[in-house]
Formats: C-alpha cells, sequence, structure tokens
C-alpha cells in the first residue's frame, strides 16, 4: 500500500451518474486488475474505495458511479485539483488460473476493474469475451472500449438494449472455461450457480480499506476474512450466500 | 528540546502516543507502512478467550466527523493471540504493549487476563466493560459502579502488571464509576469507548448497520470525550489514558490539558493510516509553540 497526492487530469461524465476520472501520479503500488484505491472525500469522514479502470507508469483511470454524498463531491472535483488516495489494496484478480477462454461478467459499477482485468488476460495470450449489464441504456459505458478488446454482450434489466433482463439472461457459451465476475451481491449470487470455475469481487462497507478495522469481514468457506484484505477477489467456491 | 515522555502506571513512554485498540489490529498492518517502535506503545485488538467472528455485514457506517462501526468483538480468542499473534508481534515491536481484553462472563475476563499477564510482551491490561455491540458483552459490567468494581477486582487478583479499566461514556455519571473502579484495585482508566448511536438507510428505511446499533468516533466525539476526561481526572488520582477522536497533535495537548497521562488514537487511523507516526514527529514541534518543555507537567494542568 502506498498514500500519495494525485492531480486530476479529467473528470468527465459518460453514462447516466457515470463518470471517468484520470489522476497523474505514483501507480507503483498497483500490481493486479482488482485491485482497488481508497479515495479521500473533502465531505465525508471515511475514504471511498474504487477499482481502476486501467493504469499506465504515471497515470490512472477511475469510474465512478455517483451514489451518494461522497461520489457526489468526487463528481464536483475540476481538473488541476489534488486527492488523496492510498493505492494497491487488496488482492486483484488471479490471471495465472483460468482457461484460454474466461467469461467475464460485471453489473454497472462493477465493470471497470474488468477493464484492465481483460488487458492482462490479453497479455497472457487468452481470449476472454465480456458480458456488460445495466440498468438501462442509458446507463452504459466503455462499450466502445471493451469492444476494442473483446466480444462483448449487453443485457439491460428494462430491455432498452441488448438482451432484456440480469446479466444471467446471457448465456454461456460452449468454450466458456472460467469465470471473472464483480457486480452487486444479487448479480454475484446468481452466477454462483453456473458450472465454472472462478473468481468474485465481492463490495462492502469499509472502514480503513487496509486490513486494521475488521469492518468488513465476510464469512467464507475457508473461515473469516476481510473483503479489503484477503479479497476484494474471492474464489466463488469459497464464498458463501 | 522538549521532553515527550510521560509515565504510565510505573512504565515510561518515550511519547503518550498509542494505537487505540480495535483500530490498530494486532499492529502488523502498521508495522507494513512505517516502524511502530516509534509510539509509546498499542493497545491491540479486542481479546476474548474464545474466538468470535462478530457481527454480520454492514458493520460500518459513516457519519458527520467520524463512523459507527459494529465489528463485535472479532478476534481469534486468546490462545491464537498468544500462539501466533504475539511472536509475529515480537518481529516488529520491542516495546511493552497493552493487552485489551472483552469478556461475557467475570470467569471469563479473569481467565483471559490471567494468561495474558503472563506473556512478557504485555506491559498492561486493559479490561474492557464497554463493547457497545455485542449482546451481553462487555458494555453491561461498565455501566454500574457495582458491576465494573467486580470485574476490577477479580482481574486485580489473578494479574501482576498494571490494570487499566477502560470505560464507556454511555453512563450518567463517570465520576463514581472512575471511584469504584480505584477502589477495587485499578491501576489506571482509559476513556471514552464509543458512544451508542444509529444511522437508518432511507432508500429501505432499515438501520445502515446489521447490528441496527453501532459506536460513534472520530472527532466528533473529541469535545465529549475530552469532558469525560476532565471528569474522570477530578474523580480519581491515578493515570488516564484520553481516548476519543483525537486527530493531532494539539488534540493530544488538550487531552492531556484535561488529565490525561497518555492518549490512544483511533479512527483517525483509519483514513490516514500513517497519523499515529505523523503526530509524534508533530509533538515536539507543536509543544515548543506553545512553550511547553517537558509533556507530563502538563497532565491535568487546565486552568
Amino acid at each position: 500500500m502506498k498514500q500519495g497526492i494525485y492531480s486530476i487530469q479529467k473528470n468527465r461524465l459518460i453514462a447516466r451518474d457515470t463518470w471517468e476520472m484520470r489522476l497523474k501520479g505514483d501507480t507503483s503500488a498497483l500490481c493486479r486488475a482488482g485491485q482497488f484505491v481508497n479515495v479521500k472525500v473533502g465531505n465525508a469522514y471515511l475514504r471511498r474505495p474504487l477499482s481502476p479502470a486501467a493504469w499506465d507508469n504515471e497515470s490512472m483511470t477511475l469510474i465512478y458511479k455517483v451514489v451518494g454524498r461522497g461520489t457526489d463531491w468526487l463528481a464536483h472535483c475540476q481538473t488541476g485539483d489534488s486527492l488523496n488516495l492510498l493505492t494497491g489494496l487488496g488482492n486483484g484478480f488471479d490471471t495465472d488460473v483460468s482457461g484460454d477462454r474466461p467469461v467475464l461478467i460485471g453489473g454497472g459499477a462493477g465493470l471497470p476493474p474488468l477493464y484492465r482485468l481483460a488487458e492482462e488476460l490479453l497479455s497472457k495470450g487468452k481470449k476472454p469475451r465480456l458480458i456488460m449489464g445495466f440498468g438501462s441504456a442509458a446507463e452504459i459505458y466503455y462499450l466502445k472500449e471493451f469492444e476494442a478488446l473483446l466480444p462483448v454482450t449487453i443485457t439491460c434489466m428494462d430491455g432498452s438494449a441488448g438482451i432484456c433482463g440480469p446479466v444471467t439472461g446471457a448465456k454461456l457459451q460452449a468454450g466458456d472455461d472460467y469465470l471473472y465476475a464483480c457486480g452487486p451481491p444479487p448479480m454475484l449470487k446468481a452466477l454462483c450457480a453456473y458450472p465454472l470455475k472462478g473468481q468474485m469481487s465481492l463490495e462492502e462497507r469499509m472502514g480503513c480499506g487496509f486490513g486494521a478495522c475488521m469492518g468488513c469481514t465476510v464469512r467464507t468457506a475457508n473461515g473469516a476474512k476481510r473483503v479489503c484484505k484477503e479479497g476484494p477477489v474471492f474464489l466463488k467456491e469459497e464464498l458463501l450466500w | 528540546m522538549v521532553n515527550t515522555a510521560v509515565d504510565l502506571c510505573g512504565i515510561t513512554l518515550s511519547n503518550p502516543i498509542m494505537g487505540a485498540s480495535g483500530c490498530f489490529g494486532y499492529g502488523a498492518e502498521f508495522a507494513e507502512l512505517y516502524d511502530i517502535n516509534c509510539l509509546g506503545s498499542f493497545s491491540f485488538k479486542g481479546t476474548t478467550l474464545h474466538p468470535r467472528f462478530g457481527n454480520s455485514t454492514p458493520r460500518i457506517a459513516e457519519s458527520t466527523g467520524g463512523l459507527l462501526n459494529a465489528v463485535g468483538l472479532q478476534n481469534p480468542g486468546v490462545h491464537k493471540v498468544i500462539a501466533e499473534e504475539l511472536p509475529r508481534m515480537r518481529g516488529f515491536f520491542t516495546k511493552p504493549v497493552m493487552a485489551n481484553v472483552s469478556g461475557f462472563s467475570l470467569e471469563e475476563y479473569v481467565e483471559t487476563c490471567r494468561l495474558l499477564d503472563g506473556q512478557d510482551q504485555v506491559g498492561w491490561l486493559e479490561v474492557n466493560v464497554s463493547c457497545p455491540n455485542v449482546h451481553m458483552g462487555g458494555l453491561s459490567f461498565g455501566t454500574t459502579p457495582q458491576s465494573a468494581a467486580a470485574v476490577t477486582k477479580a482481574v486485580k487478583a489473578v494479574c501482576s502488571k498494571p490494570v487499566i479499566v477502560k470505560l464507556s461514556p454511555n453512563v450518567s455519571d463517570i465520576a463514581s464509576i472512575a471511584k469504584a473502579c480505584r477502589d477495587a484495585g485499578a491501576d489506571g482508566l482509559s476513556l471514552i469507548n464509543t458512544l451508542v448511536g444509529m444511522r437508518i438507510d432511507l432508500k429501505t428505511f432499515r438501520p445502515v448497520l446489521f447490528n441496527g446499533t453501532g459506536g460513534l468516533s472520530g472527532p466528533a466525539v473529541f469535545p465529549v470525550a475530552l469532558r469525560m476526561v476532565h471528569k474522570a481526572a477530578q474523580a480519581v488520582d491515578m493515570p488516564i489514558i484520553g481516548i476519543g477522536g483525537i486527530s493531532s497533535a494539539e488534540d493530544v495537548i488538550e487531552m492531556m490539558l484535561a488529565g490525561a497521562t497518555a492518549v490512544q488514537i483511533g479512527s483517525a487511523n483509519l483514513v490516514d493510516p500513517f497519523i499515529c507516526r505523523d503526530i509524534v514527529e508533530d509533538l515536539p514541534r507543536v509543544m515548543a509553540r506553545y512553550k511547553i518543555t517537558d509533556l507530563k507537567k502538563i497532565i491535568g494542568g487546565m486552568c
């Protein structure tokens, strides 16, 4: 984990309530897709955990949905403003254990880390595909960016784009051999019925984000685990619902 | 040069800054970030006789100037703490550590304290009679002078090391409880634990916390803590550890003026993981600014 000050290079609305923010600063603590950063916001006590969509040696891209006061404050930040971040938190996805044709499934605000994950899987010569689920067409973001990397299937709860209904409406295909998922708990729970091994990133209200407060502990088949430290990515098989 | 050293129940602290129980784990997460030997000491995660998972999530709710927690005393149990956490701690912390103990019965407090008293790394026992987040838990021992005294007396009978009783702010008369602990043989007091509170989620009309209620901590409680430390310090002549929303070297000095011999930093660690180190480094500068040369001389020094 590292603490650093990051300069906002870009902060723009890319879909309904959904913002893309590019930050310049030290990204050396980020090692794997699915890790997260904890962002200090100006109008609330606790930091806000966000999993970056992408990063290089000197900048990272956060995509966040405005769901409350903290994210609303972030949406009002301007280019040139500075943010205090803790970076390199959590374990991230393990890309070595999947087969050659993993299926990535992301719901709404859970999609961002799957962008970086897709890049990492491609760099290892794997051929991932993506199912992205939204509430409605107005919430769709990063479609072009994802389509530039891998085949994409869209689902929308209200039927306004793609397959109507939840992500489980997009059936598995014959070649799918591993599952990576990030999204709301009901989605992950439903995906646990799939006959594939896989990894899932959990979301939970956190205190510190680095393992000190036990605020985000969940029961797993392998005992009590902190979502922020031993997670947020867990083996599908070890999750208890 | 300024002198930051204080004496806590016969053990010299190089400075009065300690990590507070529940916000500092068993030290390992912070030792990865900086050399925690710069601290006076820290109080490790509240430990019970048996392992505890704690409450279901959500365990954390935000509030203006702080947070509510309802972790529910998650800990690996005293036997695992002795077998695994203390040996690991030896690798990164060389000073005496404060052992925070919770219990669900008098017998459990006694047995857990007895086991930890026998560990040479432990400098003090901090007996938590004030956890608001477990049913039938410690808080019930801390809300009347009689029950607080009973725990204190029973623990003192099996401990050779100083026993510090951690008090709840959720009481009407902190002075009478402080006196009861003193009369039962306590060597010191620490206060405050968290204030019971709740938040309701407007999207669901349900409590944010799975537990329904939780303990409020953070800068929002600092004035409450300051006043209760002052009240306790007026009532008893014994070392008091001031806890509650401390986030700066200025807060430390204010708390000591109210009567604290040492302080514990809790919630601030969760937001700023380097805060304890930063306060230790800031303290001499802030002392100089207010013309304080010897920190222990300001204890209870409010005019």
